[in-house]
Protein backbone atom coordinates (compact mmCIF):
# COMPACT_ATOMS: atom_id res chain seq x y z
CA UNK A 1 0.00 0.00 0.00
CA UNK A 2 1.22 3.69 -0.44
CA UNK A 3 0.90 6.16 1.44
CA UNK A 4 -1.43 9.00 1.01
CA UNK A 5 -1.41 12.81 1.13
CA UNK A 6 -4.24 15.42 1.06
CA UNK A 7 -2.99 18.81 -1.15
CA UNK A 8 -5.85 20.74 -1.44
CA UNK A 9 -9.01 21.57 0.50
CA UNK A 10 -12.14 22.86 -0.47
CA UNK A 11 -15.58 23.37 1.70
CA UNK A 12 -18.17 26.19 1.00
CA UNK A 13 -20.13 28.40 3.76
CA UNK A 14 -22.53 25.83 6.01
CA UNK A 15 -26.09 27.10 6.29
CA UNK A 16 -29.59 27.59 5.14
CA UNK A 17 -28.27 28.27 1.57
CA UNK A 18 -31.60 28.85 -0.29
CA UNK A 19 -30.43 30.43 -3.12
CA UNK A 20 -28.00 27.74 -3.93
CA UNK A 21 -28.70 24.24 -5.32
CA UNK A 22 -27.11 20.75 -4.85
CA UNK A 23 -25.04 21.14 -7.63
CA UNK A 24 -23.84 24.77 -7.18
CA UNK A 25 -22.61 23.49 -3.68
CA UNK A 26 -20.73 20.58 -5.10
CA UNK A 27 -18.94 22.40 -7.66
CA UNK A 28 -18.14 25.59 -5.49
CA UNK A 29 -16.50 23.12 -2.92
CA UNK A 30 -14.39 21.33 -6.01
CA UNK A 31 -13.42 23.87 -7.79
CA UNK A 32 -12.24 25.01 -4.31
CA UNK A 33 -10.26 22.36 -3.56
CA UNK A 34 -8.72 22.12 -7.44
CA UNK A 35 -7.53 25.57 -7.02
CA UNK A 36 -5.88 24.88 -3.59
CA UNK A 37 -4.36 21.88 -4.86
CA UNK A 38 -3.53 23.33 -8.85
CA UNK A 39 -4.96 20.56 -9.95
CA UNK A 40 -6.42 20.65 -13.15
CA UNK A 41 -9.99 18.24 -14.40
CA UNK A 42 -7.48 16.95 -17.10
CA UNK A 43 -5.37 15.31 -14.20
CA UNK A 44 -8.42 13.80 -12.44
CA UNK A 45 -8.54 10.27 -12.55
CA UNK A 46 -11.48 9.36 -9.93
CA UNK A 47 -14.26 10.99 -7.83
CA UNK A 48 -16.15 9.71 -4.41
CA UNK A 49 -19.19 11.46 -3.44
CA UNK A 50 -20.69 11.25 -0.04
CA UNK A 51 -23.84 12.11 0.26
CA UNK A 52 -27.43 10.55 2.76
CA UNK A 53 -30.12 11.02 1.04
CA UNK A 54 -30.32 12.80 -2.43
CA UNK A 55 -33.21 10.77 -2.83
CA UNK A 56 -35.67 11.84 0.01
CA UNK A 57 -34.68 15.78 -0.01
CA UNK A 58 -34.55 16.23 -3.78
CA UNK A 59 -36.20 13.20 -5.29
CA UNK A 60 -32.50 12.32 -7.02
CA UNK A 61 -30.56 9.58 -7.46
CA UNK A 62 -27.65 8.53 -9.82
CA UNK A 63 -25.50 11.19 -7.51
CA UNK A 64 -22.16 10.14 -9.08
CA UNK A 65 -22.72 10.77 -12.73
CA UNK A 66 -24.32 14.22 -11.83
CA UNK A 67 -21.66 15.56 -10.01
CA UNK A 68 -19.15 14.40 -12.59
CA UNK A 69 -21.39 15.41 -15.03
CA UNK A 70 -21.45 18.92 -13.73
CA UNK A 71 -18.07 19.13 -12.43
CA UNK A 72 -16.97 19.00 -16.64
CA UNK A 73 -15.46 15.87 -15.74
CA UNK A 74 -17.81 13.30 -18.42
CA UNK A 75 -15.51 14.90 -20.90
CA UNK A 76 -13.06 12.13 -19.56
CA UNK A 77 -15.01 9.98 -18.67
CA UNK A 78 -13.92 9.32 -15.25
CA UNK A 79 -15.23 6.49 -12.71
CA UNK A 80 -17.68 8.68 -10.48
CA UNK A 81 -19.06 6.89 -7.57
CA UNK A 82 -21.58 7.78 -4.71
CA UNK A 83 -21.16 6.76 -1.36
CA UNK A 84 -23.81 6.24 1.45
CA UNK A 85 -23.22 5.33 4.96
CA UNK A 86 -26.20 7.83 6.80
CA UNK A 87 -24.11 10.70 8.50
CA UNK A 88 -21.11 9.29 8.07
CA UNK A 89 -21.14 8.86 3.67
CA UNK A 90 -18.36 12.17 3.90
CA UNK A 91 -16.17 9.96 6.12
CA UNK A 92 -16.67 6.47 3.54
CA UNK A 93 -16.04 8.98 0.53
CA UNK A 94 -12.87 10.06 1.98
CA UNK A 95 -12.06 6.86 3.09
CA UNK A 96 -13.10 5.17 -0.23
CA UNK A 97 -10.71 7.53 -2.17
CA UNK A 98 -7.69 6.79 0.10
CA UNK A 99 -7.80 3.14 -0.57
CA UNK A 100 -8.42 3.78 -4.26
CA UNK A 101 -4.79 5.75 -4.47
CA UNK A 102 -3.21 3.73 -1.80
CA UNK A 103 -3.61 0.20 -3.57
CA UNK A 104 -2.25 2.27 -6.63
CA UNK A 105 -5.58 2.04 -8.53
CA UNK A 106 -5.45 6.03 -9.22
CA UNK A 107 -3.04 8.85 -8.63
CA UNK A 108 -5.45 12.42 -8.45
CA UNK A 109 -8.75 11.52 -6.82
CA UNK A 110 -11.55 14.22 -5.60
CA UNK A 111 -13.55 12.78 -2.53
CA UNK A 112 -16.17 14.96 -1.93
CA UNK A 113 -19.30 15.26 0.50
CA UNK A 114 -22.95 16.83 -0.38
CA UNK A 115 -26.05 18.21 1.11
CA UNK A 116 -28.90 19.68 0.31
CA UNK A 117 -31.82 19.41 2.97
CA UNK A 118 -33.55 22.81 2.89
CA UNK A 119 -35.22 22.04 -0.38
CA UNK A 120 -37.84 20.09 2.37
CA UNK A 121 -39.57 21.31 5.30
CA UNK A 122 -38.53 20.37 8.92
CA UNK A 123 -40.87 17.61 8.80
CA UNK A 124 -39.68 15.97 5.67
CA UNK A 125 -36.21 16.22 6.51
CA UNK A 126 -36.74 14.63 10.02
CA UNK A 127 -38.62 11.38 8.58
CA UNK A 128 -35.38 11.54 5.51
CA UNK A 129 -33.19 11.43 8.79
CA UNK A 130 -35.11 8.87 10.41
CA UNK A 131 -33.81 6.56 7.67
CA UNK A 132 -30.07 6.15 9.42
CA UNK A 133 -31.78 4.06 11.66
CA UNK A 134 -34.02 1.15 11.01
CA UNK A 135 -36.80 2.30 9.20
CA UNK A 136 -39.17 -0.93 10.16
CA UNK A 137 -38.40 -1.37 13.49
CA UNK A 138 -37.28 1.76 14.77
CA UNK A 139 -38.60 4.78 13.14
CA UNK A 140 -42.09 3.14 11.64
CA UNK A 141 -42.86 2.47 15.34
CA UNK A 142 -42.37 6.55 16.26
CA UNK A 143 -38.40 6.96 16.98
CA UNK A 144 -36.99 9.79 15.86
CA UNK A 145 -32.82 10.54 15.56
CA UNK A 146 -32.82 13.20 18.25
CA UNK A 147 -35.09 10.35 20.60
CA UNK A 148 -32.74 7.67 19.85
CA UNK A 149 -29.85 9.48 21.19
CA UNK A 150 -32.21 11.07 23.64
CA UNK A 151 -32.53 7.49 25.08
CA UNK A 152 -28.52 7.25 25.25
CA UNK A 153 -28.51 10.59 26.93
CA UNK A 154 -30.79 9.07 29.44
CA UNK A 155 -28.71 5.91 30.04
CA UNK A 156 -25.30 7.71 30.31
CA UNK A 157 -27.46 9.82 33.04
CA UNK A 158 -28.49 7.37 34.79
CA UNK A 159 -25.52 5.07 34.77
CA UNK A 160 -22.48 7.26 34.80
CA UNK A 161 -24.09 10.48 36.23
CA UNK A 162 -23.60 13.11 33.47
CA UNK A 163 -25.56 16.33 34.30
CA UNK A 164 -27.73 18.60 31.98
CA UNK A 165 -25.39 20.98 32.32
CA UNK A 166 -22.51 18.83 31.29
CA UNK A 167 -24.63 18.13 28.03
CA UNK A 168 -25.09 21.87 27.79
CA UNK A 169 -21.80 23.19 27.75
CA UNK A 170 -21.25 21.19 24.56
CA UNK A 171 -22.94 22.84 22.78
CA UNK A 172 -21.92 26.22 24.47
CA UNK A 173 -18.03 25.22 23.63
CA UNK A 174 -18.80 24.30 19.92
CA UNK A 175 -20.98 27.83 19.46
CA UNK A 176 -17.86 29.37 20.53
CA UNK A 177 -15.64 27.78 18.59
CA UNK A 178 -18.15 28.81 15.78
CA UNK A 179 -18.18 31.96 16.20
CA UNK A 180 -14.39 31.88 15.18
CA UNK A 181 -15.25 30.20 11.78
CA UNK A 182 -16.64 32.11 8.80
CA UNK A 183 -18.16 28.91 6.99
CA UNK A 184 -20.00 28.25 10.61
CA UNK A 185 -24.00 28.07 9.80
CA UNK A 186 -24.41 29.92 13.78
CA UNK A 187 -21.44 32.03 14.67
CA UNK A 188 -23.43 33.53 18.28
CA UNK A 189 -22.41 32.42 21.10
CA UNK A 190 -24.49 31.07 23.70
CA UNK A 191 -24.84 30.20 27.26
CA UNK A 192 -25.79 27.02 29.44
CA UNK A 193 -28.74 28.40 30.10
CA UNK A 194 -29.89 29.10 26.14
CA UNK A 195 -29.64 25.40 26.21
CA UNK A 196 -31.30 24.33 29.04
CA UNK A 197 -34.37 26.84 28.48
CA UNK A 198 -34.71 25.63 24.72
CA UNK A 199 -37.70 23.93 23.97
CA UNK A 200 -37.79 20.45 24.77
CA UNK A 201 -37.89 18.04 21.50
CA UNK A 202 -36.79 14.32 23.19
CA UNK A 203 -36.45 14.77 26.76
CA UNK A 204 -33.51 15.23 28.01
CA UNK A 205 -32.34 16.65 24.63
CA UNK A 206 -33.60 20.59 23.33
CA UNK A 207 -33.43 21.94 20.55
CA UNK A 208 -29.46 23.76 21.42
CA UNK A 209 -28.57 19.93 22.05
CA UNK A 210 -29.07 19.02 17.93
CA UNK A 211 -27.49 19.95 15.49
CA UNK A 212 -29.55 22.00 12.63
CA UNK A 213 -30.74 21.16 9.33
CA UNK A 214 -28.12 22.67 6.78
CA UNK A 215 -26.95 22.53 2.97
CA UNK A 216 -23.24 22.42 2.34
CA UNK A 217 -20.28 21.00 0.20
CA UNK A 218 -16.71 19.73 1.15
CA UNK A 219 -14.03 18.23 -1.18
CA UNK A 220 -10.09 17.08 -0.76
CA UNK A 221 -7.55 16.40 -3.37
CA UNK A 222 -5.86 12.76 -2.71
CA UNK A 223 -2.74 11.84 -4.11
CA UNK A 224 0.46 9.81 -3.41
CA UNK A 225 2.61 11.04 -0.95
CA UNK A 226 5.58 10.42 -3.09
CA UNK A 227 3.99 13.24 -5.76
CA UNK A 228 2.49 15.46 -2.88
CA UNK A 229 4.96 18.41 -3.37
CA UNK A 230 4.23 18.36 -7.07
CA UNK A 231 0.77 20.16 -5.86
CA UNK A 232 1.62 21.92 -2.70
CA UNK A 233 4.42 22.73 -0.29
CA UNK A 234 2.45 22.17 2.58
CA UNK A 235 0.67 18.50 2.15
CA UNK A 236 -1.07 16.33 4.78
CA UNK A 237 -0.57 12.84 5.19
CA UNK A 238 -2.81 10.31 5.85
CA UNK A 239 -1.46 8.35 8.79
CA UNK A 240 -4.84 5.89 8.87
CA UNK A 241 -8.27 5.30 7.99
CA UNK A 242 -10.43 2.73 9.84
CA UNK A 243 -14.35 2.06 9.67
CA UNK A 244 -16.27 -0.45 11.82
CA UNK A 245 -19.91 -1.15 11.62
CA UNK A 246 -22.55 -2.53 14.34
CA UNK A 247 -25.95 -3.21 14.28
CA UNK A 248 -27.92 -0.85 13.09
CA UNK A 249 -30.73 -0.64 15.90
CA UNK A 250 -29.65 0.92 19.10
CA UNK A 251 -31.73 -1.51 20.83
CA UNK A 252 -29.44 -4.74 19.22
CA UNK A 253 -26.64 -2.87 20.62
CA UNK A 254 -24.21 -4.24 23.82
CA UNK A 255 -24.52 -1.11 25.10
CA UNK A 256 -26.32 2.45 25.37
CA UNK A 257 -23.80 4.43 26.76
CA UNK A 258 -21.15 3.69 24.60
CA UNK A 259 -20.72 3.41 20.56
CA UNK A 260 -18.87 0.48 20.09
CA UNK A 261 -18.28 0.93 16.70
CA UNK A 262 -15.85 4.57 17.82
CA UNK A 263 -13.90 2.25 19.87
CA UNK A 264 -13.38 -0.61 17.35
CA UNK A 265 -12.28 1.86 14.43
CA UNK A 266 -9.76 4.39 16.65
CA UNK A 267 -8.61 0.92 18.06
CA UNK A 268 -7.84 0.06 14.33
CA UNK A 269 -6.87 3.94 13.10
CA UNK A 270 -4.51 4.52 16.00
CA UNK A 271 -2.86 0.40 15.71
CA UNK A 272 -2.58 1.44 11.41
CA UNK A 273 -1.00 5.14 12.47
CA UNK A 274 1.57 3.45 15.16
CA UNK A 275 0.87 6.23 17.14
CA UNK A 276 -0.71 7.00 21.10
CA UNK A 277 -4.06 9.02 21.88
CA UNK A 278 -1.96 11.46 23.75
CA UNK A 279 0.15 12.69 20.68
CA UNK A 280 -3.69 13.52 19.02
CA UNK A 281 -3.19 17.74 18.82
CA UNK A 282 -6.78 18.58 17.59
CA UNK A 283 -10.13 16.18 16.75
CA UNK A 284 -13.12 16.60 15.24
CA UNK A 285 -15.71 14.08 16.36
CA UNK A 286 -19.25 13.34 15.64
CA UNK A 287 -21.80 16.03 17.80
CA UNK A 288 -24.78 15.22 16.27
CA UNK A 289 -26.31 15.89 19.92
CA UNK A 290 -24.52 17.03 22.42
CA UNK A 291 -24.37 13.71 23.95
CA UNK A 292 -22.68 12.31 21.17
CA UNK A 293 -19.62 14.21 21.54
CA UNK A 294 -19.11 13.45 25.59
CA UNK A 295 -19.89 9.36 24.49
CA UNK A 296 -17.23 10.33 21.64
CA UNK A 297 -14.53 11.91 23.52
CA UNK A 298 -14.85 8.89 26.26
CA UNK A 299 -15.40 5.53 23.49
CA UNK A 300 -12.06 7.47 21.05
CA UNK A 301 -10.32 7.23 24.59
CA UNK A 302 -9.33 10.67 25.26
CA UNK A 303 -10.79 10.15 28.01
CA UNK A 304 -12.24 7.64 30.96
CA UNK A 305 -16.25 5.86 30.78
CA UNK A 306 -18.07 8.70 32.50
CA UNK A 307 -15.79 11.97 32.19
CA UNK A 308 -16.39 13.39 29.03
CA UNK A 309 -19.21 15.60 31.17
CA UNK A 310 -17.00 16.46 34.01
CA UNK A 311 -13.85 17.33 31.46
CA UNK A 312 -16.12 19.44 28.64
CA UNK A 313 -17.60 21.20 31.67
CA UNK A 314 -13.74 22.17 32.91
CA UNK A 315 -12.98 23.76 29.91
CA UNK A 316 -10.25 20.27 28.64
CA UNK A 317 -12.01 20.44 25.04
CA UNK A 318 -12.07 23.95 24.20
CA UNK A 319 -9.70 25.79 21.70
CA UNK A 320 -6.64 25.95 24.65
CA UNK A 321 -7.66 23.12 26.45
CA UNK A 322 -5.62 19.75 26.83
CA UNK A 323 -7.41 18.17 23.62
CA UNK A 324 -9.60 21.11 21.70
CA UNK A 325 -12.68 19.04 20.23
CA UNK A 326 -14.36 20.32 16.89
CA UNK A 327 -12.55 23.54 16.66
CA UNK A 328 -14.78 23.96 13.53
CA UNK A 329 -17.79 24.31 15.92
CA UNK A 330 -18.64 20.60 15.12
CA UNK A 331 -21.55 19.68 13.72
CA UNK A 332 -23.74 21.88 16.22
CA UNK A 333 -22.68 25.12 15.10
CA UNK A 334 -20.55 24.93 12.09
CA UNK A 335 -23.74 22.68 10.70
CA UNK A 336 -24.37 19.42 9.43
CA UNK A 337 -25.18 18.64 5.75
CA UNK A 338 -24.96 15.25 6.46
CA UNK A 339 -22.97 13.68 3.71
CA UNK A 340 -20.35 16.73 3.73
CA UNK A 341 -19.74 16.84 7.05
CA UNK A 342 -17.09 13.59 6.84
CA UNK A 343 -15.10 15.50 4.30
CA UNK A 344 -15.62 19.14 6.21
CA UNK A 345 -14.26 17.58 9.14
CA UNK A 346 -11.00 16.69 7.17
CA UNK A 347 -10.63 19.98 5.96
CA UNK A 348 -10.82 21.43 9.53
CA UNK A 349 -8.27 19.45 10.71
CA UNK A 350 -6.16 20.19 7.49
CA UNK A 351 -6.45 23.70 7.75
CA UNK A 352 -5.75 23.22 11.51
CA UNK A 353 -2.07 20.95 10.87
CA UNK A 354 -1.24 23.76 7.84
CA UNK A 355 -1.62 26.77 10.47
CA UNK A 356 -4.28 28.74 8.53
CA UNK A 357 -7.32 28.06 10.51
CA UNK A 358 -6.87 32.07 11.93
CA UNK A 359 -8.37 32.78 15.62
CA UNK A 360 -8.78 29.08 16.11
CA UNK A 361 -5.61 28.17 15.20
CA UNK A 362 -4.58 25.19 17.80
CA UNK A 363 -0.51 26.46 18.14
CA UNK A 364 1.71 23.59 17.18
CA UNK A 365 -1.03 20.88 16.03
CA UNK A 366 0.95 18.46 14.17
CA UNK A 367 -1.22 15.55 14.70
CA UNK A 368 -5.14 15.15 13.88
CA UNK A 369 -8.26 12.92 13.52
CA UNK A 370 -11.81 13.01 12.32
CA UNK A 371 -14.60 10.78 13.79
CA UNK A 372 -17.56 10.45 11.57
CA UNK A 373 -20.83 8.14 12.51
CA UNK A 374 -23.61 6.94 10.46
CA UNK A 375 -26.75 6.57 12.40
CA UNK A 376 -26.71 5.61 15.96
CA UNK A 377 -23.52 3.92 15.52
CA UNK A 378 -24.41 1.44 12.75
CA UNK A 379 -20.88 2.72 10.59
CA UNK A 380 -17.91 4.39 12.45
CA UNK A 381 -15.14 6.09 10.13
CA UNK A 382 -11.86 7.09 11.83
CA UNK A 383 -9.51 8.93 10.29
CA UNK A 384 -5.99 10.07 11.78
CA UNK A 385 -4.13 13.14 9.51
CA UNK A 386 -0.33 14.40 10.43
CA UNK A 387 1.64 17.22 8.67
CA UNK B 1 -46.74 1.97 0.89
CA UNK B 2 -48.61 -1.60 -0.77
CA UNK B 3 -50.86 -3.42 1.58
CA UNK B 4 -48.75 -6.51 0.67
CA UNK B 5 -46.10 -4.59 2.69
CA UNK B 6 -48.08 -4.26 5.71
CA UNK B 7 -49.92 -7.89 5.90
CA UNK B 8 -46.26 -9.50 5.50
CA UNK B 9 -45.48 -7.29 8.82
CA UNK B 10 -48.75 -8.92 10.79
CA UNK B 11 -47.30 -11.75 12.42
CA UNK B 12 -44.18 -10.00 13.97
CA UNK B 13 -46.55 -6.69 14.64
CA UNK B 14 -49.63 -7.74 16.03
CA UNK B 15 -48.48 -11.07 17.43
CA UNK B 16 -45.18 -10.47 18.94
CA UNK B 17 -43.47 -13.23 16.60
CA UNK B 18 -39.76 -13.41 16.59
CA UNK B 19 -37.23 -16.41 16.10
CA UNK B 20 -35.20 -18.62 18.17
CA UNK B 21 -31.97 -20.06 17.09
CA UNK B 22 -32.18 -23.67 18.85
CA UNK B 23 -28.25 -24.04 17.89
CA UNK B 24 -27.61 -21.33 20.92
CA UNK B 25 -30.83 -20.72 22.36
CA UNK B 26 -30.83 -17.37 22.03
CA UNK B 27 -34.10 -15.33 20.89
CA UNK B 28 -34.66 -12.76 18.38
CA UNK B 29 -36.83 -10.02 18.24
CA UNK B 30 -37.33 -8.01 15.51
CA UNK B 31 -36.92 -11.62 13.88
CA UNK B 32 -33.77 -12.68 12.48
CA UNK B 33 -33.34 -15.20 9.74
CA UNK B 34 -29.61 -15.86 10.46
CA UNK B 35 -28.03 -16.40 13.76
CA UNK B 36 -24.84 -13.45 13.99
CA UNK B 37 -23.07 -16.00 16.68
CA UNK B 38 -24.17 -19.50 14.73
CA UNK B 39 -24.91 -18.09 11.40
CA UNK B 40 -25.09 -21.29 9.20
CA UNK B 41 -25.10 -23.36 12.09
CA UNK B 42 -27.99 -22.02 13.70
CA UNK B 43 -31.40 -23.42 13.55
CA UNK B 44 -33.96 -20.76 13.34
CA UNK B 45 -37.61 -21.49 14.49
CA UNK B 46 -40.25 -18.96 15.06
CA UNK B 47 -41.29 -18.17 18.31
CA UNK B 48 -44.07 -16.15 20.22
CA UNK B 49 -43.15 -14.27 23.34
CA UNK B 50 -44.94 -13.29 25.88
CA UNK B 51 -44.97 -9.72 25.93
CA UNK B 52 -43.43 -9.20 29.23
CA UNK B 53 -40.22 -6.62 29.95
CA UNK B 54 -38.75 -4.14 31.49
CA UNK B 55 -38.02 -0.49 30.05
CA UNK B 56 -34.02 0.03 29.39
CA UNK B 57 -34.65 3.56 28.81
CA UNK B 58 -37.08 5.99 27.33
CA UNK B 59 -37.39 9.50 25.86
CA UNK B 60 -40.55 11.60 25.38
CA UNK B 61 -40.80 12.66 22.02
CA UNK B 62 -41.96 16.16 21.75
CA UNK B 63 -41.22 17.00 17.76
CA UNK B 64 -41.74 14.00 15.64
CA UNK B 65 -42.47 13.56 11.56
CA UNK B 66 -45.66 14.03 9.98
CA UNK B 67 -47.25 10.81 10.61
CA UNK B 68 -46.81 10.90 14.64
CA UNK B 69 -47.52 14.75 15.44
CA UNK B 70 -51.16 13.60 15.97
CA UNK B 71 -49.83 11.85 19.19
CA UNK B 72 -46.90 14.03 20.31
CA UNK B 73 -46.08 13.95 23.21
CA UNK B 74 -45.24 10.28 23.50
CA UNK B 75 -43.22 8.14 25.68
CA UNK B 76 -40.73 6.23 23.02
CA UNK B 77 -38.58 3.50 25.06
CA UNK B 78 -36.27 0.22 24.57
CA UNK B 79 -37.79 -2.92 26.34
CA UNK B 80 -36.17 -5.88 27.32
CA UNK B 81 -38.32 -8.72 26.82
CA UNK B 82 -38.01 -11.70 29.66
CA UNK B 83 -36.62 -13.96 26.54
CA UNK B 84 -33.76 -11.78 26.08
CA UNK B 85 -34.22 -9.49 23.10
CA UNK B 86 -34.90 -5.61 23.02
CA UNK B 87 -36.79 -3.48 20.76
CA UNK B 88 -38.23 0.24 20.23
CA UNK B 89 -41.49 0.43 20.92
CA UNK B 90 -43.85 3.29 22.43
CA UNK B 91 -45.01 3.33 26.14
CA UNK B 92 -48.82 3.83 26.45
CA UNK B 93 -48.70 6.44 29.67
CA UNK B 94 -48.16 9.53 31.18
CA UNK B 95 -44.88 11.10 30.63
CA UNK B 96 -44.43 11.34 34.24
CA UNK B 97 -45.24 7.51 34.75
CA UNK B 98 -42.27 6.36 33.56
CA UNK B 99 -39.17 5.26 34.62
CA UNK B 100 -35.93 3.15 34.04
CA UNK B 101 -36.92 -0.89 34.94
CA UNK B 102 -40.57 -0.30 35.18
CA UNK B 103 -42.44 -3.53 34.41
CA UNK B 104 -44.39 -3.70 30.98
CA UNK B 105 -46.71 -5.94 29.32
CA UNK B 106 -47.99 -6.00 25.17
CA UNK B 107 -50.39 -4.49 24.07
CA UNK B 108 -52.12 -3.81 20.35
CA UNK B 109 -52.99 -0.65 19.33
CA UNK B 110 -52.61 1.70 15.85
CA UNK B 111 -49.44 2.91 15.20
CA UNK B 112 -49.85 5.22 12.26
CA UNK B 113 -51.82 5.66 9.06
CA UNK B 114 -50.68 6.02 5.62
CA UNK B 115 -52.10 9.81 4.91
CA UNK B 116 -55.79 10.91 5.26
CA UNK B 117 -57.23 8.15 2.94
CA UNK B 118 -54.17 5.87 3.67
CA UNK B 119 -53.90 2.11 5.33
CA UNK B 120 -54.05 2.42 9.02
CA UNK B 121 -51.23 0.47 10.48
CA UNK B 122 -51.73 -1.28 14.07
CA UNK B 123 -48.56 -3.27 15.92
CA UNK B 124 -47.60 -3.09 19.63
CA UNK B 125 -47.29 -1.29 22.10
CA UNK B 126 -46.13 -1.22 25.92
CA UNK B 127 -47.95 -0.54 28.95
CA UNK B 128 -46.64 -0.23 32.51
CA UNK B 129 -47.44 -3.28 34.45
Amino acid sequence: MREVAIVGIGCTKFGEMWDKSFRDLFIEAGLMALSDAEVSGAQIEALYGGNMSAGMFLEQEHIGALIADYSGLTTNNIPSTRVEAACASGGLALRSGIIAVASGYHDVVISAGIEKMTDVGAEKAMDALASAADREWEAEVGATFPGLYAMMARAHMHELGTTREQLAQVAVKNHYHGSMNPRAQFRNKITIDTVINSPLVADPLRLFDCSPITDGAAAVVLVPAERAKEFTDTPIYVKAAAQASDTISLHDRRSLTSIDATTIAADRAFKMARLQRSQIDVAEVHDCFTIAEIMAIEDLGFFEKGAGGPVTLAGDTAIGGKIPINTSGGLKACGHPVGATGIKQAVEIVEQLRGDAGKRQVDGAEVGLTHNVGGTGGTVVVHILAR
Amino acid sequence: MTVPRFWRKIPNRYNLIGTKCENCNTYYFPPRIVCPPCRRKGVIREYAFEGSGKIVTYTTIYSAPESFTKMTPYVLAIVQLDEGPRLTTQIVCDPSEVKIGARVKSVFRKLGEDGPDGVIYYGTKFTLA
